[in-house]
């Protein structure tokens, strides 16, 4: 197989060092390494990246493929930077059965841009009801580790316990969706001062901090790991916090749009806004923020969301909830916690790629940039500056919030087990 | 004054009392023989009805018919609307048609903000009532009528509601008709208290630009006008009070409470009344209540948002002293 070299990269923003890789592999890191044939790419001081992981990408295949496809949705995943994603059980079929998953997992194998990762279901049909084939999933050849009803909560408090339980005969994870239906019946946005004026019904942060503190206990109890998905209050922080504080296996994603944008954003009623959780208050953004950086939050995940124009083309009201993200993540991560000095690099790449590896128990992503290790690598530019165009994304859907926002941060190369999925910013 | 009307808020002191002095204009045509007037002659007003509300688009359709537009009532039932037709597609289509006007009523908050905002129609977009959002024009004949029972119909010209004290009374937290006024009647000079259980008080409502008491009779005392606001019976299933019966008994306005009211101040419903919930019968038809006035000075101050929004610069009325010059 063919070697390459990346000449003159700063690896999690150290020194700069040369890496090469030669096949699946990096076979060396140092200083004036030979090219020896290999391809040579020069770094001129970008910033190397393990390949990110996302623990929460909506790939929408089956069912939705005018929305996502498992191609498309990894081609954005490439360019975002990620050479894996946790994709989402809420496809139509519900991916809560062995064929669903492996048929999802075949996909993204099919695909070559990427690895996917199928989350399995909680309950079949993501009713809350009765559990899934937890077990079946996870003996599957995709090897389901991470489950999740994702879009609804597993709110029946015994189900719950149930599920975190089971999954520790497999070492694996609930990943929670935290909102408590009764209390958010009929919610569009965050409760508070904005949803008052503007009379749009309240999505308040206690139906969120309820079933952390709730699932918290219970991991506590039955001496699980649970893990809460898009983390998105102050509150729910404080929880997370205090659990760690005690030991408990708990761990927190944030999303890059809870990360910048607040619900001030809602007065224009225009729903590209509208996303499940609802964005919060300036207040929210802050902690969160803080608590990324600290490691309360474990990690980053984008809740890639895609929806066809027509869903969000329309009244408030009517609107789909969710946003693109994979291809804008990195550097919204960048515009709010490497430039304002909350993370550097290191941090990023932990935040990004180690922890939500290990959360997934996802063998050969989120390792060291270390001769031996698979060649899994992310190439940053993070002095260019750039307007965010959604006519040039790689994934179907176009709905992100950042339309015509100046964000810093480019990923230029993206290396899959060696293989280069995007040179110069472009796909191969 | 702005291209559309979507909030009471987007209006300046002296938007909103040239809307008031323009009604008033149009009321006195309503006591002419002949109540029409030529002037939106040959521009078309399209009532959009998304709701079920005969009450404002009969008012909407009065008061442009008075003005001599055309009027096309569209109702989501029973039209392309109920076989899944988008908000934009049906917008698209009456721009083709050329409406100059889209009055609309919706059940999402924020509909017509979208209808003026996302370059699907041209036309001035008047809301109607937007889900829990607003109703602006609600808002302007309530001021209207506070204006000429307070202060006079002539000598009310020219002025706002300066240092009026409006209470407003019920379920705050559904309704667009309160937070309309609370705009309306604050950027007017009244100081404006809402009553309501706590549970029908929107969280955030501190920030709002009035007080808020949990205590109807420590305010009537202090009220210039009392406007009750309609409960919605389904309410009572969501727990946001236990009964009826203990809901009027702590909200409702009957006589005795009435009684303690300034005698010069008036009691005002935006309709439909339920008789017996938050007003007593007894109340709704005493000489204080406004309710029916109400309707009437709708058409009014409907008249007169749609010939500022489309009239342009003419007199609205000619030969009419109001406007100060003939």
């Amino acid at each position: 197989m063919s070697k390459t070299l990346i000449r003159g990269a700063r690896p999690l923003g150290g020194e700069p060092q040369d890496v090469l890789i030669d096949g699946e592999t990096i076979a060396a890191v140092g200083t004036g390494l030979d090219a020896d044939g290999a391809t040579v790419i020069e770094a001129d001081g970008r910033i190397l990246l393990p390949g990110l992981v996302d623990l929460h990408t909506h790939l929408r295949e089956p069912g939705r493929e005018d929305s996502e496809t498992v191609l498309t949705g990894t081609r954005a995943a490439a360019v975002g930077g990620y050479t894996a994603v946790h994709a989402m059980a809420n496809t139509f079929p519900v991916a809560d059965t062995a064929g669903v998953v492996e048929q999802v997992w075949r996909l993204g194998r099919q695909s070559g841009y990427c690895d996917v990762q199928p989350v399995g279901a909680v309950t079949v049909g993501l009713e809350g009801k009765k559990l899934a084939e937890l077990g079946a999933m996870h003996d599957s050849a995709a090897g389901v580790r991470v489950f999740s009803d994702d879009g609804k909560c597993v709110d029946d408090a015994v189900i719950m316990r149930r599920a975190l339980e089971y999954v520790k005969a497999f070492d694996g994870v609930i990943a929670q969706h935290a909102q408590e239906p009764r209390l958010t019946e009929g919610a569009q946005m965050n409760e508070g001062v904005v949803s008052a004026e503007l009379g749009l019904g309240g999505w308040p942060a206690v139906a969120e901090e309820s079933i952390i503190a709730r699932d918290v206990l219970l991991a506590a109890h039955v001496g699980s790991r649970v893990h809460i998905c898009h983390l998105s209050t102050a509150g729910s922080v404080e929880i997370v916090r205090w659990a760690k504080s005690k030991g408990w296996n708990v761990t927190a994603e944030v999303t890059p749009h809870h990360l910048l944008l607040t619900d001030e954003l809602v007065r224009s009623y225009n729903p590209v806004y509208k996303v499940n959780p609802p964005l919060r208050t300036e207040a929210d953004v802050r902690a969160l923020r803080e608590a990324l950086a600290d490691g309360t939050i474990d990690c980053v995940a984008t809740d890639h969301a895609p929806h066809p124009h027509e869903d969000k083309d329309c009244e408030w009201g009517a609107a789909a909830m969710g946003m693109v993200g994979l291809e804008t993540a990195l550097s919204v991560v960048q515009h709010t916690m490497v430039d304002t000095g909350l993370l550097d690099w290191a941090g990023v790449a932990d935040r990004m790629s180690f922890r939500p590896a290990a959360i997934g128990r996802l063998a050969g992503h989120g390792r060291p940039i270390a001769a031996g290790e698979p060649a899994n690598l992310t190439l940053v530019d993070s002095a260019y500056r750039g307007v965010v165009d959604p006519a040039g994304f790689a994934s179907r859907s176009r709905n992100t919030p950042y339309q015509g926002l100046e964000l810093p941060g480019r990923v230029t190369h993206t290396f899959l087990r060696g293989r280069a999925t995007v040179v110069d910013g472009n796909l191969t | 004054m702005k291209r559309h009307l979507i909030s009471a808020a987007d209006l300046s002191r002296d938007d909103a009392v040239l809307i008031l002095d323009t009604a008033e204009e149009m009321a006195r045509v309503a006591d002419r023989p002949i109540k029409k007037l030529p002037t939106l002659r040959g521009r078309t007003v399209v009532n959009l009805f998304f709701e079920d509300s005969t009450r404002t688009r009969i008012s909407f359709e009065a008061a442009a018919k008075r003005l001599s537009a055309d009027v096309i009532n569209f109702s989501a039932k029973g039209s392309s609307v109920s076989k899944g037709e988008s908000l934009k597609d049906t917008a698209l289509t009456l721009e083709a048609m050329g409406a100059d006007a889209v009055v609309i009523r919706h059940h999402d908050s924020g509909a017509p903000y979208r209808l003026a905002n996302s370059g699907w129609i041209e036309g001035a977009v008047v809301n109607a009532g937007d889900g829990t959002h607003e109703h602006p024009t609600q808002a302007l004949l309530d001021a209207f009528t506070m204006r000429r029972r307070l202060v006079g119909p002539d000598a009310g010209l020219g002025r706002d509601l300066d240092g009026r004290r409006i209470t407003i009374v019920g379920d705050v937290l559904h309704s667009r008709v309160a937070r309309s006024n609370v705009h309306l009647l604050t950027t007017l000079g009244a100081q404006v208290t809402l009553v309501a259980p706590p549970t029908l008080v929107p969280i955030g409502v501190e920030h709002w630009p009035c007080e808020v008491s949990y205590d109807l009779d420590a305010v009537l005392p202090k009220s210039d006008a009392v406007m009750m606001l309609r409960v919605q019976r389904e309410r009572m299933n969501a727990a946001f009070f236990p009964t009826e019966r203990e809901y009027a008994r702590r909200y409702g306005l009957d006589s005795e409470r009435m009684a303690r009211m300034p005698e010069h101040a008036i009691v005002m419903h935006p309709g439909p009344m339920n008789r017996g919930m938050e007003i007593t019968a007894e109340v709704a038809d005493s000489p204080r209540c406004t309710a029916v006035e109400q309707v009437a000075n709708g058409v009014s101050i409907r008249m007169a948002v749609l010939y500022l929004l489309l009239g342009g610069a003419e007199p609205a009325v000619a030969g009419n002293r109001t406007t100060g010059e003939q």
